[in-house]
């Protein structure tokens, strides 16, 4: 028997020292909220915290998870209330929603050892696969949950054309939602993106 | 000991295109009166109270508390659809959004009502645009109902009512009624005739329009929303398959011997002539026995097939004339590009690539003489229903289907139902056992319907004022109705492989107007499957024309909007967002040093797409810097999921840049995520998304945006360097996306 400390709770399982983590917490015990999706640590999915390092745990073996404090999603927070977790809600976050389990604990890793990531920091920390393409609002989301950031809403210009008629199409969007065209600032916040990319530097400068 | 059971193979499809044809012709028109509750047990994401609720009609069941349960026919996969029909229907109820939940009906429901909720396939960006003159009727004809059962309730003419968040007020004596108080009155009466209701024009929506928040989010963020995979009743087992990896080769043997003294294993099955699972206690069990287990194959002539001997195979079809039809040929194409005052010539190239669904394939079924079950992911329900009923041998009354938020679609779980087939047939072994049968990641990156691979050839003739009078387009490449759906190949023209090419209004015609225009499609279909990949044709014909439409701007001299500008004149929506993308992005203005702009128009799905793009390329490796989308879907019913949607377009678009799923010895090499690059976070740009809805028509959403990335991208990179990218992936070109 194997002993493990899940999400504070004790649990024996008789498995094989070699079965990873991920197929043990799903088959065995039955917490599914953890993800298999590649089995060869690239996608993330199967993100878990082991004492409190984000850990791909579809390839990490059962035994030597033993003794240490293994949080996965259903342990995260009482009530969906972590901070990554209600960021994740008011920016709607999730599309399909089957990769966020590992963005979420990913993230809420991130925070805790970077309580205000730069755009770098989330870059190089959030390396899980999205193939909805959530990614833009992963990141507002961390900002939004780090403790002084600033939510990042979603850009949406309306654009009038012929046929709209009575639509108004400003109301469409509500305050948190629209922003007019780029301003100056944020052009030129740009340039100076461009620039750090063409020296080799990816960091935005924008989003402090 | 070697292990063969028996193994019945699957009844063709026709008998499945049988049943679905036979269900779809009895689908009447609007069924507002059917009244017995039939609330789906099955996958519910909401707890209902069944002995209290009711049914006013097939879309809304409503509850003594007022609670307004929406009935949702349309998969869920992350594209917001069961939001944005919800807020449909809600919008002419006139009921109150906090009040709302959603349920997904079952095809079995939808079945022994005479399909009331009429279609459920998820695909072509259909799932709002194809439904909602039919949800929003259903919505407004329960509202009639309940102010029907009001004017009853008091004896006064409805005409002094009048209705709002889920409140009836009699205007003249103020008196109030909630819709849970009227609804089991209301249930009770006639359903109006549909000529008699009349729809709100959107400027007066309230519900509708609004970026309200998605109702399916809460469960995501905690882990505890059940997805197909996560289905696991107790007395589970668990299979893993292994198809074969030679596509269309056969099983020659395999010795179970030591398979099964391993812990957990129960039974090894031989699915089909090229299929086998192992089924064991556990999922890891049962995969890492097959791994080991001694299987040879017979694999035949296509085991010599590589993409070296596709290509040269697709080069032949740019100029022979066999299998060959021409869409368009209008204007004397080869006579005025020969005496034109400039040629451009160019051939393209795009790759197979794979879905790569979060979550893979799988599907879990529990099957007894009597009964058959299935838990899965699917876009198209009654598709699933029906490869269960021809799989399990039973009639499609004695099955069911529940259907699950799916963790990924993109078209890869539409019509074929590969994957209920695989899980009936082992069901089979173990009656009345629940069996989930899960692809391992390779055996879904490697066994997937592939986007098809295609070259293009292009020739365009300029006049001596840089005017472009004579445009040639030649795709060569793989059918996807060839290996789906050949009865939709009429007369030998696979119109769908021109998909954005078409000269028609409405879907995806081709925007540019040329006075002599060739457009032709050669057919040349290899062993690989091929099948729609979100987006599906709209992507590697946008990379054809619009990149080289690029090359013709710049031999033109002419600015690469004012170019296309030019030539949009007689397609006021297709010039509308390319005006729209160009205005919000600031195309022309003056850019850092370094910074180049790309961009790129296209339709599909009904709605009219642009993209912005710009890049800066150092030593070969491109950096994205800023994405500026447009879509003109029509009507917009959630802002926020839309730009989500167009948000998402990004990463997928991104595949076309960056993955390929190539062949060597037959079979598919990119096997996982380590051999196949996807798009991560520090490689996606800015986004921003420019909603241009006009409100005359409804397009969709989930797909058109997505074919403009890559174009964009191509064509900014082709400023910054000077140099055309024709072959993808941008590794060919020497280029790497960072």
């Amino acid at each position: 028997m194997i002993s493990l400390q899940i999400n504070g709770r004790k649990n024996a399982v008789d498995v094989e020292p070699e079965m990873p983590l991920l197929w043990v917490l799903r088959d065995e015990i039955g917490l599914t909220g953890t993800k298999y999706g590649c089995g060869v640590a690239q996608c993330g999915a199967c993100t878990v915290l082991i004492d409190g390092v984000p850990v791909k745990s579809c390839s990490y073996p059962v035994s030597a998870a033993s003794g240490k404090n293994i949080t996965t999603i259903e342990g995260l927070s009482a009530n969906s209330s972590h901070p990554v977790q209600l960021a994740w809600k008011a920016l709607d976050v999730p599309q399909c929603g089957y990769c966020q389990s590992g963005q979420i604990l990913a993230a809420a890793a991130l925070l805790k050892r970077n309580p205000q990531p730069s755009d770098q920091d989330i870059d190089e920390a959030m390396t899980n696969i999205c193939r909805c393409g959530s990614y833009r609002r992963i990141r507002a989301g961390i900002h939004q949950a780090a403790k002084t950031g600033k939510g990042i809403p979603s850009v949406i210009h309306m654009s009038q054309a012929p046929g709209v008629g009575a639509v108004s199409l400003a109301a469409m969007v509500d305050h948190d939602h629209s922003r007019p065209h780029p301003t100056t600032q944020e052009q030129q916040a740009l340039v100076n993106d461009a620039c750090s990319a063409s020296a080799g530097c990816n960091h935005n400068h924008d989003q402090a | 000991m070697t292990t063969t059971l028996p193994s019945k193979r699957t009844p063709s499809t026709v008998s499945r295109r049988a049943f679905l044809v036979s269900s779809a012709a009895a689908t009447g028109a609007l069924s507002v009166g059917f009244h017995v509750p039939a609330l789906a047990a099955a996958n519910a994401n909401i707890a209902t109270d069944k002995a209290t609720a009711v049914e006013v009609n097939a879309w809304v069941v409503i509850q003594p508390n007022d609670e307004c349960i929406i009935k949702i026919a349309r998969a869920e996969m992350g594209q917001g659809t069961s939001t944005g029909l919800a807020q449909l229907v809600a919008e002419e109820l006139e009921c109150d959004w906090k009040k709302v939940k959603i349920q997904h009906i079952t095809p079995g429901e939808n079945l022994a009502r005479k399909r009331v909720w009429r279609n459920m396939s998820t695909g072509g960006s259909r799932g709002i645009r194809e439904s909602q003159e039919y949800v929003r009727q259903g919505g407004a004809a329960a509202r009639m109902m309940l102010l029907q059962a009001a004017a009853k309730t008091w004896s006064v003419p409805v005409a002094d009512l009048k209705v709002s968040k889920g409140v009836i007020t009699h205007k003249p004596t103020a008196r109030t009624l909630r819709f849970g108080q009227v609804c089991a009155t209301a249930a009770t009466l006639a359903a109006p005739d549909v000529g008699t209701i009349t729809l709100k024009p959107p400027h007066l929506w309230t519900i509708a329009g609004k970026p309200l928040k998605r109702l399916d989010t809460d469960q995501k963020v905690n882990g505890s929303l059940k997805y197909a995979i996560d289905y696991r009743p107790d007395d589970i087992l668990f299979a893993a398959i292994k198809i074969a990896p030679v596509f269309k080769s056969t099983l020659k043997s395999f010795d179970a011997t030591e398979t099964l003294k391993r812990r957990g294993i129960k039974r090894v099955v031989r699915i089909d002539d090229s299929t086998i699972a192992v089924v064991a206690d556990n999922w890891w069990r049962a995969k890492t026995a097959l791994d080991a287990m001694p299987i040879a194959w017979e694999e035949g002539e296509n085991a010599k097939v590589s993409s070296a001997s596709i290509a040269e195979y697709l080069r032949e079809g740019l100029t022979s004339d066999k299998n060959v039809f021409a869409e368009t040929n209008t204007g004397k194409f080869t006579e005025t590009f020969e005496k034109s005052n400039k040629k451009i010539e160019s051939v393209y190239s795009t790759p197979f690539v794979t879905h790569a669904c979060m979550e893979p394939m799988n599907c879990t079924v529990r099957y007894t003489p009597e009964r058959a079950e299935a838990w899965v992911p699917t876009q198209n329900a009654e598709a699933a229903l029906a490869a269960l009923a021809d799989a399990s041998g039973l009639p499609a009354e004695k099955c069911e289907a529940y259907n699950h938020t799916l963790g990924g679609g993109f078209g890869r779980r539409g019509g074929p139902q590969d994957y209920v087939r695989y899980a009936t047939i082992v069901a089979k072994e173990f009656p009345g056992r629940p069996v989930k049968v899960l692809w391992s990641r390779e055996e879904d990156m490697t066994h997937g319907l592939f986007r098809p691979i295609g070259l293009c050839k292009l020739q365009a003739g300029l006049d001596d004022k840089g005017n472009l009078t004579a445009l040639s387009l030649r795709v060569s490449g793989q059918s996807i109705n060839a290996h789906l759906a050949p009865h939709n190949i009429k007369d030998g023209k696979d119109r769908r492989q021109l998909q954005g090419y078409w000269p028609e209004a409405g879907d995806a015609q081709l925007g540019y107007s040329v006075p002599n225009l060739k457009i032709e499609y050669a057919m040349r279909n290899t062993h690989v499957p091929v099948g729609p990949w979100r987006g599906v044709n709209t992507n590697q014909n946008a990379i054809y024309l619009e990149c080289f439409m690029e090359e013709v701007a710049k031999a033109s001299g002419k600015d690469s909007l004012e170019f296309r500008r030019a030539l949009l004149k007689s397609h006021p929506k297709h010039l509308g967002v390319l005006n729209a993308v160009a205005e919000k992005a600031g195309w022309g203005r003056t850019l850092p040093n370094g910074v180049h702009q790309g961009i790129a128009q296209f339709m599909g799905y009904g709605s009219y797409t642009a993209a912005v793009a710009e890049v800066s390329v150092t030593n070969g490796k491109v950096k994205v810097l800023r994405l500026v989308l447009a879509t003109n879907c029509g009507h917009v019913v959630n802002p926020d999921q839309v730009a989500a949607q167009v948000e998402g377009s990004v990463a997928y678009g991104f595949d076309s840049l960056l993955s390929e799923s190539s062949v060597m010895n037959g079979r598919i090499v990119e096997s996982n995520f380590d051999r196949y690059p996807i798009a991560r976070m520090a490689q996606l740009p800015k986004i921003e998304t420019v909603l241009a809805p006009t409100f005359d028509f409804w397009g969709g959403v989930g797909e058109p945006t997505i074919c403009v990335v890559a174009p964009a991208i191509m064509n900014a990179i082709y400023t910054a360097t000077g140099k055309p990218v024709r072959s993808l992936p941008l590794k060919n070109e020497g280029l790497e996306l960072v």
